[in-house]
Protein backbone atom coordinates (compact mmCIF):
# COMPACT_ATOMS: atom_id res chain seq x y z
CA UNK A 1 0.00 0.00 0.00
CA UNK A 2 1.28 3.48 -0.87
CA UNK A 3 1.50 6.34 1.60
CA UNK A 4 -1.74 8.36 1.83
CA UNK A 5 0.26 11.55 2.15
CA UNK A 6 2.92 11.48 -0.58
CA UNK A 7 1.51 8.61 -2.66
CA UNK A 8 5.08 7.63 -3.55
CA UNK A 9 6.62 5.47 -0.85
CA UNK A 10 5.26 2.32 0.80
CA UNK A 11 3.12 2.94 3.87
CA UNK A 12 4.65 1.40 7.01
CA UNK A 13 2.66 3.17 9.74
CA UNK A 14 -1.06 3.21 10.41
CA UNK A 15 -1.91 6.43 12.20
CA UNK A 16 -5.41 6.45 13.71
CA UNK A 17 -6.72 9.80 14.84
CA UNK A 18 -10.08 10.79 16.28
CA UNK A 19 -11.44 13.96 14.74
CA UNK A 20 -14.90 15.28 15.53
CA UNK A 21 -15.88 11.91 17.01
CA UNK A 22 -15.00 9.96 13.87
CA UNK A 23 -11.94 7.78 13.48
CA UNK A 24 -9.59 8.51 10.58
CA UNK A 25 -6.81 6.06 9.75
CA UNK A 26 -3.90 7.29 7.67
CA UNK A 27 -1.39 4.92 6.08
CA UNK A 28 1.94 6.69 6.05
CA UNK A 29 5.49 6.09 4.94
CA UNK A 30 8.28 6.61 7.46
CA UNK A 31 9.23 10.10 6.23
CA UNK A 32 5.67 11.45 6.22
CA UNK A 33 5.00 9.88 9.62
CA UNK A 34 8.06 11.63 11.03
CA UNK A 35 6.87 14.93 9.60
CA UNK A 36 3.65 14.44 11.54
CA UNK A 37 5.65 13.94 14.69
CA UNK A 38 5.15 10.17 14.98
CA UNK A 39 8.05 8.15 16.35
CA UNK A 40 8.89 5.44 13.83
CA UNK A 41 11.98 3.99 15.40
CA UNK A 42 9.96 1.12 16.87
CA UNK A 43 11.15 0.86 20.44
CA UNK A 44 10.95 4.18 22.23
CA UNK A 45 13.77 4.47 24.66
CA UNK A 46 12.60 3.90 28.21
CA UNK A 47 15.88 4.70 29.94
CA UNK A 48 16.25 7.81 32.08
CA UNK A 49 17.42 11.01 30.45
CA UNK A 50 20.93 10.74 31.82
CA UNK A 51 21.51 7.43 30.03
CA UNK A 52 20.08 8.83 26.85
CA UNK A 53 22.20 11.94 26.90
CA UNK A 54 25.16 9.78 27.92
CA UNK A 55 24.64 7.64 24.83
CA UNK A 56 25.12 10.73 22.70
CA UNK A 57 28.80 10.78 23.48
CA UNK A 58 29.53 7.08 23.30
CA UNK A 59 29.77 6.61 19.55
CA UNK A 60 27.67 3.87 17.96
CA UNK A 61 24.12 5.17 17.86
CA UNK A 62 25.09 8.71 18.69
CA UNK A 63 22.05 10.95 18.99
CA UNK A 64 23.98 14.15 18.59
CA UNK A 65 26.70 14.70 16.02
CA UNK A 66 29.94 16.16 17.36
CA UNK A 67 28.81 19.78 17.30
CA UNK A 68 29.69 20.66 20.88
CA UNK A 69 30.58 24.17 19.84
CA UNK A 70 27.01 24.98 18.83
CA UNK A 71 25.99 27.86 21.07
CA UNK A 72 22.67 29.48 21.98
CA UNK A 73 22.85 33.12 20.93
CA UNK A 74 20.59 34.24 23.79
CA UNK A 75 22.18 32.62 26.84
CA UNK A 76 25.51 31.32 25.59
CA UNK A 77 24.70 27.72 26.53
CA UNK A 78 26.43 25.11 24.36
CA UNK A 79 25.40 21.61 23.38
CA UNK A 80 28.24 20.38 25.57
CA UNK A 81 26.72 22.23 28.56
CA UNK A 82 23.44 20.49 27.85
CA UNK A 83 25.14 17.14 27.53
CA UNK A 84 26.90 17.65 30.85
CA UNK A 85 23.95 18.96 32.85
CA UNK A 86 20.88 17.49 31.13
CA UNK A 87 19.30 20.94 31.39
CA UNK A 88 18.89 23.74 28.86
CA UNK A 89 19.91 27.34 29.51
CA UNK A 90 16.88 29.26 28.28
CA UNK A 91 13.78 28.95 26.12
CA UNK A 92 15.73 30.04 23.03
CA UNK A 93 17.97 26.97 23.38
CA UNK A 94 15.07 25.01 21.87
CA UNK A 95 15.40 27.06 18.68
CA UNK A 96 19.22 27.08 18.78
CA UNK A 97 19.48 23.29 19.08
CA UNK A 98 16.25 22.59 17.23
CA UNK A 99 17.29 19.60 15.10
CA UNK A 100 19.17 17.83 17.88
CA UNK A 101 16.40 18.31 20.38
CA UNK A 102 13.67 17.14 18.01
CA UNK A 103 15.42 13.81 17.71
CA UNK A 104 15.93 13.57 21.47
CA UNK A 105 12.30 14.49 22.19
CA UNK A 106 11.04 11.78 19.82
CA UNK A 107 13.09 9.25 21.70
CA UNK A 108 12.01 10.53 25.10
CA UNK A 109 8.32 11.11 24.45
CA UNK A 110 7.59 9.18 21.26
CA UNK A 111 6.78 12.45 19.50
CA UNK A 112 8.12 15.96 19.15
CA UNK A 113 4.77 17.58 18.37
CA UNK A 114 2.88 19.26 21.20
CA UNK A 115 -0.83 18.49 20.91
CA UNK A 116 -2.00 19.89 24.25
CA UNK A 117 -3.23 23.35 25.20
CA UNK A 118 -2.18 26.10 22.78
CA UNK A 119 -0.91 29.28 24.36
CA UNK A 120 -1.28 32.86 23.21
CA UNK A 121 1.07 35.20 25.05
CA UNK A 122 -0.30 38.44 26.48
CA UNK A 123 0.08 41.46 24.24
CA UNK A 124 -2.03 40.39 21.26
CA UNK A 125 -5.29 42.01 20.23
CA UNK A 126 -7.69 42.30 23.14
CA UNK A 127 -4.94 41.47 25.60
CA UNK A 128 -5.52 41.84 29.32
CA UNK A 129 -4.65 45.47 30.27
CA UNK A 130 -3.27 44.14 33.58
CA UNK A 131 -0.63 42.22 31.59
CA UNK A 132 0.37 45.43 29.80
CA UNK A 133 0.75 47.14 33.17
CA UNK A 134 2.85 44.31 34.60
CA UNK A 135 5.05 44.39 31.52
CA UNK A 136 5.57 48.16 31.84
CA UNK A 137 6.45 47.79 35.52
CA UNK A 138 9.01 45.15 34.58
CA UNK A 139 10.49 47.45 31.93
CA UNK A 140 10.59 50.25 34.51
CA UNK A 141 12.52 48.09 36.95
CA UNK A 142 15.05 47.24 34.26
CA UNK A 143 15.37 50.89 33.22
CA UNK A 144 16.04 51.93 36.83
CA UNK A 145 18.54 49.06 37.29
CA UNK A 146 20.45 50.19 34.21
CA UNK A 147 20.19 53.85 35.31
CA UNK A 148 18.36 54.81 32.14
CA UNK A 149 16.36 57.50 33.94
CA UNK A 150 14.98 59.17 30.82
CA UNK A 151 13.30 55.93 29.77
CA UNK A 152 12.24 55.28 33.38
CA UNK A 153 10.45 58.65 33.56
CA UNK A 154 8.62 57.94 30.31
CA UNK A 155 7.60 54.47 31.48
CA UNK A 156 6.40 55.88 34.79
CA UNK A 157 4.13 58.30 32.92
CA UNK A 158 2.68 55.51 30.79
CA UNK A 159 2.08 53.39 33.90
CA UNK A 160 0.26 56.29 35.57
CA UNK A 161 -2.07 56.61 32.57
CA UNK A 162 -2.88 52.91 32.65
CA UNK A 163 -3.40 52.88 36.41
CA UNK B 1 10.30 29.03 63.34
CA UNK B 2 7.51 29.55 60.81
CA UNK B 3 3.96 28.91 61.88
CA UNK B 4 2.33 26.50 59.47
CA UNK B 5 -0.99 26.92 61.20
CA UNK B 6 -1.13 30.28 59.40
CA UNK B 7 -1.51 28.44 56.10
CA UNK B 8 -4.99 28.00 54.71
CA UNK B 9 -6.14 24.73 56.28
CA UNK B 10 -2.63 24.33 57.60
CA UNK B 11 -1.67 23.31 54.06
CA UNK B 12 -3.12 19.90 54.83
CA UNK B 13 -6.50 19.83 53.11
CA UNK B 14 -5.21 17.21 50.74
CA UNK B 15 -4.58 14.76 53.59
CA UNK B 16 -8.02 14.94 55.17
CA UNK B 17 -9.04 11.51 53.79
CA UNK B 18 -12.18 13.00 52.26
CA UNK B 19 -11.47 12.02 48.65
CA UNK B 20 -12.26 8.89 46.67
CA UNK B 21 -10.69 5.53 47.70
CA UNK B 22 -8.97 6.94 50.84
CA UNK B 23 -7.92 3.48 52.03
CA UNK B 24 -5.72 3.00 48.98
CA UNK B 25 -5.05 6.49 47.59
CA UNK B 26 -3.80 9.24 49.91
CA UNK B 27 -3.64 12.14 47.53
CA UNK B 28 -3.52 13.29 43.94
CA UNK B 29 -1.22 16.06 42.82
CA UNK B 30 -0.68 17.70 39.46
CA UNK B 31 2.01 20.17 38.56
CA UNK B 32 2.51 22.30 35.47
CA UNK B 33 6.00 23.55 34.59
CA UNK B 34 6.10 27.04 33.09
CA UNK B 35 8.88 29.49 32.27
CA UNK B 36 8.83 33.18 31.47
CA UNK B 37 9.89 34.13 27.95
CA UNK B 38 12.97 36.36 27.86
CA UNK B 39 14.44 35.11 31.15
CA UNK B 40 17.24 32.55 31.51
CA UNK B 41 16.06 29.31 33.18
CA UNK B 42 16.48 29.37 36.98
CA UNK B 43 19.41 26.96 37.33
CA UNK B 44 21.48 28.91 34.83
CA UNK B 45 20.32 32.41 35.82
CA UNK B 46 22.22 34.95 37.90
CA UNK B 47 20.78 35.94 41.28
CA UNK B 48 19.57 39.26 39.87
CA UNK B 49 17.66 37.43 37.08
CA UNK B 50 15.98 35.10 39.55
CA UNK B 51 14.95 38.01 41.75
CA UNK B 52 13.52 39.76 38.67
CA UNK B 53 11.47 36.63 37.87
CA UNK B 54 10.21 36.51 41.46
CA UNK B 55 9.17 40.18 41.30
CA UNK B 56 7.23 39.58 38.08
CA UNK B 57 5.47 36.59 39.61
CA UNK B 58 4.65 38.49 42.80
CA UNK B 59 3.21 41.35 40.72
CA UNK B 60 1.07 38.87 38.78
CA UNK B 61 0.02 37.06 41.98
CA UNK B 62 -1.40 40.33 43.35
CA UNK B 63 -3.69 40.44 40.28
CA UNK B 64 -4.72 36.78 40.51
CA UNK B 65 -7.70 36.07 42.79
CA UNK B 66 -6.55 32.56 43.83
CA UNK B 67 -3.07 33.81 44.69
CA UNK B 68 -4.12 36.98 46.51
CA UNK B 69 -4.99 34.82 49.50
CA UNK B 70 -1.83 32.73 49.26
CA UNK B 71 0.80 32.62 51.99
CA UNK B 72 4.27 33.35 50.58
CA UNK B 73 7.56 31.95 51.86
CA UNK B 74 11.01 33.00 50.68
CA UNK B 75 13.03 29.78 50.93
CA UNK B 76 16.30 31.74 50.64
CA UNK B 77 15.42 33.57 53.86
CA UNK B 78 14.37 30.58 55.95
CA UNK B 79 16.46 28.42 58.24
CA UNK B 80 16.95 24.79 57.36
CA UNK B 81 14.38 23.36 59.85
CA UNK B 82 11.69 25.61 58.37
CA UNK B 83 12.59 24.63 54.83
CA UNK B 84 12.51 20.99 55.82
CA UNK B 85 9.09 21.52 57.38
CA UNK B 86 7.71 22.86 54.08
CA UNK B 87 9.29 19.96 52.23
CA UNK B 88 7.83 17.37 54.60
CA UNK B 89 4.46 18.94 53.97
CA UNK B 90 4.96 18.33 50.26
CA UNK B 91 4.69 22.06 49.57
CA UNK B 92 8.19 22.46 48.12
CA UNK B 93 10.64 20.13 46.42
CA UNK B 94 13.94 19.15 47.96
CA UNK B 95 15.71 21.16 45.27
CA UNK B 96 13.77 24.38 45.92
CA UNK B 97 14.28 23.99 49.67
CA UNK B 98 18.03 23.52 49.13
CA UNK B 99 18.07 20.40 51.30
CA UNK B 100 20.57 18.40 49.27
CA UNK B 101 23.70 17.89 51.36
CA UNK B 102 25.23 21.29 52.13
CA UNK B 103 23.37 23.19 49.40
CA UNK B 104 21.52 26.42 50.04
CA UNK B 105 18.29 27.54 48.38
CA UNK B 106 18.85 29.74 45.33
CA UNK B 107 18.28 33.49 45.61
CA UNK B 108 14.63 34.20 44.84
CA UNK B 109 13.48 30.64 45.64
CA UNK B 110 9.92 31.04 46.92
CA UNK B 111 6.59 29.31 47.28
CA UNK B 112 3.06 30.69 47.29
CA UNK B 113 0.80 28.33 49.21
CA UNK B 114 -2.95 28.20 48.66
CA UNK B 115 -5.43 25.86 50.33
CA UNK B 116 -5.13 23.23 47.64
CA UNK B 117 -1.77 23.76 46.09
CA UNK B 118 0.34 26.70 45.12
CA UNK B 119 3.22 27.92 43.02
CA UNK B 120 6.91 27.20 43.42
CA UNK B 121 9.05 30.01 42.02
CA UNK B 122 12.61 29.57 40.72
CA UNK B 123 12.64 25.82 41.02
CA UNK B 124 14.21 24.07 38.03
CA UNK B 125 11.58 25.98 36.03
CA UNK B 126 10.53 29.54 36.84
CA UNK B 127 7.06 28.36 37.84
CA UNK B 128 5.76 25.05 39.05
CA UNK B 129 2.01 25.33 39.54
CA UNK B 130 0.70 22.64 41.87
CA UNK B 131 -2.76 21.36 42.59
CA UNK B 132 -3.43 18.83 45.33
CA UNK B 133 -6.48 16.85 46.33
CA UNK B 134 -7.26 14.26 48.93
CA UNK B 135 -7.82 10.75 47.54
CA UNK B 136 -8.03 9.79 43.86
CA UNK B 137 -9.16 12.98 42.08
CA UNK B 138 -7.27 13.70 38.87
CA UNK B 139 -10.00 15.76 37.22
CA UNK B 140 -10.60 17.99 40.24
CA UNK B 141 -6.90 18.60 40.77
CA UNK B 142 -6.51 19.52 37.10
CA UNK B 143 -9.55 21.80 36.98
CA UNK B 144 -8.09 23.99 39.69
CA UNK B 145 -4.60 24.19 38.31
CA UNK B 146 -5.90 24.77 34.78
CA UNK B 147 -7.68 27.95 35.77
CA UNK B 148 -4.63 29.19 37.69
CA UNK B 149 -2.49 28.48 34.63
CA UNK B 150 -4.87 30.37 32.35
CA UNK B 151 -5.00 33.34 34.68
CA UNK B 152 -1.22 33.58 35.12
CA UNK B 153 -0.70 33.00 31.40
CA UNK B 154 -2.76 36.11 30.65
CA UNK B 155 -0.52 38.18 32.90
CA UNK B 156 2.91 36.66 32.30
CA UNK B 157 4.49 35.75 28.95
CA UNK B 158 5.10 31.99 29.14
CA UNK B 159 7.79 30.45 26.95
CA UNK B 160 5.91 28.46 24.29
CA UNK B 161 6.97 26.91 20.99
CA UNK B 162 4.44 25.90 18.30
CA UNK B 163 6.03 22.47 17.85
CA UNK B 164 7.48 21.69 21.29
CA UNK B 165 4.78 23.32 23.45
CA UNK B 166 5.62 24.82 26.86
CA UNK B 167 9.40 25.04 27.09
CA UNK B 168 11.10 23.68 30.19
CA UNK B 169 14.60 23.50 31.58
CA UNK B 170 14.65 19.70 31.22
CA UNK B 171 13.43 18.15 27.95
CA UNK B 172 11.62 15.43 29.92
CA UNK B 173 9.00 18.03 30.97
CA UNK B 174 8.49 19.88 27.70
CA UNK B 175 5.14 20.01 25.87
CA UNK B 176 2.33 20.08 28.39
CA UNK B 177 4.73 20.49 31.32
CA UNK B 178 2.25 18.31 33.17
CA UNK B 179 3.18 15.72 35.75
CA UNK B 180 0.30 14.08 37.58
CA UNK B 181 1.05 11.83 40.57
CA UNK B 182 -1.15 9.63 42.64
CA UNK B 183 0.16 8.73 46.10
CA UNK B 184 -1.00 5.18 46.62
CA UNK B 185 -0.62 2.61 49.40
CA UNK B 186 0.11 -0.89 48.11
CA UNK B 187 0.78 -3.23 51.06
CA UNK B 188 -1.31 -6.04 49.52
CA UNK B 189 0.79 -6.18 46.39
CA UNK B 190 4.00 -5.98 48.45
CA UNK B 191 2.94 -8.81 50.81
CA UNK B 192 1.79 -11.06 47.93
CA UNK B 193 5.08 -10.24 46.14
CA UNK B 194 3.22 -9.05 43.05
CA UNK B 195 4.57 -5.52 43.30
CA UNK B 196 7.60 -5.96 41.02
CA UNK B 197 5.38 -7.21 38.21
CA UNK B 198 3.09 -4.22 38.59
CA UNK B 199 5.95 -1.71 38.70
CA UNK B 200 7.58 -3.24 35.64
CA UNK B 201 4.22 -3.09 33.87
CA UNK B 202 4.03 0.63 34.59
CA UNK B 203 7.21 1.34 32.64
CA UNK B 204 5.78 -0.48 29.64
CA UNK B 205 2.73 1.79 29.54
CA UNK B 206 4.69 5.04 29.86
CA UNK B 207 4.24 5.56 33.60
CA UNK B 208 6.79 5.71 36.36
CA UNK B 209 6.87 5.45 40.16
CA UNK B 210 8.67 7.31 42.92
CA UNK B 211 8.82 7.25 46.70
CA UNK B 212 6.84 9.23 49.25
CA UNK B 213 8.67 12.51 48.62
CA UNK B 214 8.72 12.38 44.81
CA UNK B 215 11.72 12.36 42.54
CA UNK B 216 14.78 10.63 43.92
CA UNK B 217 13.12 9.53 47.17
CA UNK B 218 12.97 6.01 48.59
CA UNK B 219 9.85 3.95 48.94
CA UNK B 220 8.86 3.79 52.62
CA UNK B 221 5.77 2.38 54.26
CA UNK B 222 4.59 0.81 50.98
CA UNK B 223 3.69 4.26 49.60
CA UNK B 224 4.28 4.81 45.90
CA UNK B 225 3.75 7.85 43.73
CA UNK B 226 2.56 6.76 40.30
CA UNK B 227 2.92 9.35 37.56
CA UNK B 228 3.14 9.93 33.83
CA UNK B 229 6.60 9.63 32.31
CA UNK B 230 6.05 11.54 29.08
CA UNK B 231 4.66 15.06 28.72
CA UNK B 232 4.75 15.64 24.95
CA UNK B 233 2.69 14.23 22.07
CA UNK B 234 -0.46 13.73 24.12
CA UNK B 235 -2.97 16.33 25.27
CA UNK B 236 -3.51 17.07 28.96
CA UNK B 237 -6.83 15.14 29.10
CA UNK B 238 -5.22 12.18 27.31
CA UNK B 239 -2.32 12.08 29.79
CA UNK B 240 -4.74 12.23 32.74
CA UNK B 241 -7.09 9.65 31.28
CA UNK B 242 -4.24 7.23 30.66
CA UNK B 243 -2.83 7.65 34.17
CA UNK B 244 -6.33 7.40 35.66
CA UNK B 245 -7.06 4.17 33.80
CA UNK B 246 -3.83 2.51 34.90
CA UNK B 247 -4.13 3.71 38.52
CA UNK B 248 -7.69 2.30 38.62
CA UNK B 249 -6.27 -1.02 37.48
CA UNK B 250 -3.54 -0.91 40.12
CA UNK B 251 -6.19 -0.15 42.79
CA UNK B 252 -8.14 -3.17 41.56
CA UNK B 253 -5.02 -5.41 41.76
CA UNK B 254 -4.32 -4.09 45.25
CA UNK B 255 -7.87 -4.84 46.38
CA UNK B 256 -7.66 -8.34 44.90
CA UNK B 257 -4.33 -8.90 46.69
CA UNK B 258 -5.90 -7.80 49.99
CA UNK B 259 -8.84 -10.16 49.44
CA UNK B 260 -6.44 -12.98 48.67
CA UNK B 261 -4.48 -12.32 51.85
CA UNK B 262 -7.68 -12.44 53.90
CA UNK B 263 -8.73 -15.71 52.27
CA UNK B 264 -5.40 -17.54 52.22
CA UNK B 265 -3.66 -16.25 55.32
CA UNK B 266 -6.23 -14.65 57.65
CA UNK B 267 -4.33 -15.38 60.86
CA UNK B 268 -0.99 -14.12 59.55
CA UNK B 269 -2.54 -10.91 58.23
CA UNK B 270 -4.48 -10.28 61.41
CA UNK B 271 -1.39 -10.97 63.51
CA UNK B 272 0.73 -8.64 61.36
CA UNK B 273 -1.62 -5.65 61.53
CA UNK B 274 -2.32 -6.02 65.26
CA UNK B 275 1.39 -6.35 66.01
CA UNK B 276 1.95 -3.11 64.08
CA UNK B 277 -0.78 -1.42 66.09
CA UNK B 278 0.56 -2.83 69.34
CA UNK B 279 4.06 -1.52 68.65
CA UNK B 280 2.76 1.94 67.78
CA UNK B 281 0.66 2.00 70.94
CA UNK B 282 3.31 0.83 73.35
CA UNK B 283 6.81 1.32 71.90
CA UNK B 284 9.15 3.70 73.75
CA UNK B 285 11.41 4.52 70.81
CA UNK B 286 10.48 4.69 67.12
CA UNK B 287 12.58 5.66 64.11
CA UNK B 288 10.81 7.49 61.27
CA UNK B 289 11.14 4.57 58.86
CA UNK B 290 9.87 2.07 61.41
CA UNK B 291 6.92 4.35 62.13
CA UNK B 292 6.07 4.53 58.41
CA UNK B 293 6.14 0.75 58.14
CA UNK B 294 4.00 0.26 61.24
CA UNK B 295 1.52 2.88 60.02
CA UNK B 296 1.35 0.96 56.76
CA UNK B 297 0.38 -2.20 58.67
CA UNK B 298 -2.29 -0.39 60.69
CA UNK B 299 -3.66 1.31 57.57
CA UNK B 300 -4.03 -2.14 56.00
CA UNK B 301 -5.76 -3.42 59.14
CA UNK B 302 -8.19 -0.49 59.11
CA UNK B 303 -9.05 -0.94 55.45
CA UNK B 304 -9.72 -4.67 55.99
CA UNK B 305 -11.94 -3.84 59.00
CA UNK B 306 -9.65 -5.85 61.23
CA UNK B 307 -8.83 -2.87 63.44
CA UNK B 308 -11.95 -0.91 64.35
CA UNK B 309 -12.13 2.66 65.67
CA UNK B 310 -8.95 4.02 64.04
CA UNK B 311 -9.72 6.70 61.47
CA UNK B 312 -7.70 7.11 58.25
CA UNK B 313 -7.44 10.79 59.13
CA UNK B 314 -5.60 9.93 62.36
CA UNK B 315 -3.18 7.78 60.40
CA UNK B 316 -2.59 10.61 57.90
CA UNK B 317 -1.92 12.99 60.74
CA UNK B 318 0.65 10.59 62.19
CA UNK B 319 2.22 10.30 58.76
CA UNK B 320 2.83 14.04 58.71
CA UNK B 321 3.66 14.82 62.34
CA UNK B 322 6.10 11.97 62.97
CA UNK B 323 8.43 13.32 60.27
CA UNK B 324 11.65 14.71 61.79
CA UNK B 325 11.13 18.45 61.23
CA UNK B 326 7.44 18.34 62.16
CA UNK B 327 8.05 16.35 65.30
CA UNK B 328 10.94 18.57 66.36
CA UNK B 329 8.86 21.73 65.79
CA UNK B 330 5.83 20.29 67.58
CA UNK B 331 7.77 19.17 70.63
CA UNK B 332 10.21 22.12 70.69
CA UNK B 333 13.32 20.01 70.01
CA UNK B 334 16.20 20.62 67.58
CA UNK B 335 15.86 18.63 64.30
CA UNK B 336 19.05 16.64 64.83
CA UNK B 337 18.09 15.69 68.39
CA UNK B 338 19.31 12.12 69.15
CA UNK B 339 16.32 11.72 71.48
CA UNK B 340 13.87 12.18 68.59
CA UNK B 341 12.91 8.45 68.40
CA UNK B 342 11.81 8.60 72.06
CA UNK B 343 9.93 11.84 71.47
CA UNK B 344 8.26 10.23 68.44
CA UNK B 345 7.10 7.18 70.38
CA UNK B 346 5.64 9.43 73.10
CA UNK B 347 3.84 11.55 70.50
CA UNK B 348 2.36 8.49 68.75
CA UNK B 349 1.11 7.00 72.02
CA UNK B 350 -0.42 10.31 73.04
CA UNK B 351 -2.21 10.88 69.72
CA UNK B 352 -3.57 7.33 69.54
CA UNK B 353 -4.83 7.59 73.12
CA UNK B 354 -6.55 10.90 72.32
CA UNK B 355 -8.06 10.03 68.95
CA UNK B 356 -8.92 6.33 69.21
CA UNK B 357 -11.83 5.44 71.44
Amino acid sequence: MLCDNCGERDAVINLTQVEHDSKVTLHLCEQCAQQKGVETGGAILKSPLANLIGSMTKGGTSVLPPTDGLRCASCGFTLKDFRDSGRLGCADCYASFNGHLRDLLRRLHGSSQHVGERYAPPGGAGADPRARLLDLRDQLRRAVDSENFELAAELRDRIKVLE
Amino acid sequence: MIDLSLLPDGGMTWLDASGARPHVVLSTRIRLARNLAGHTFSQRARDVDRLAVLERVEDAARETPVLQEATAFRLDRLDRPDRQLLHERHLVSKELAGLDRESRPRAGAAVLVTGRGGVMVNEEDHLRLQGMRSGFALEDAYAEIESLDAELGRLLPFAFHPEFGYLTSCPTNVGTGLRASVLIHLPGLVLTKEIQKVLQGLAQVGLTFRGLYGEGSDVVGNFFQLSNQTTLGKSEPELLEHLGKIVSQVIEYEEQARELLLQKAPTEVSDKVWRAYGLLKYARSLTFEETMNLLSGVRLGVSLNLIPDVRVYTLNKLLIYTQPAHLAALEGRPTGDPELPTTRATYVRRLLAAEVS
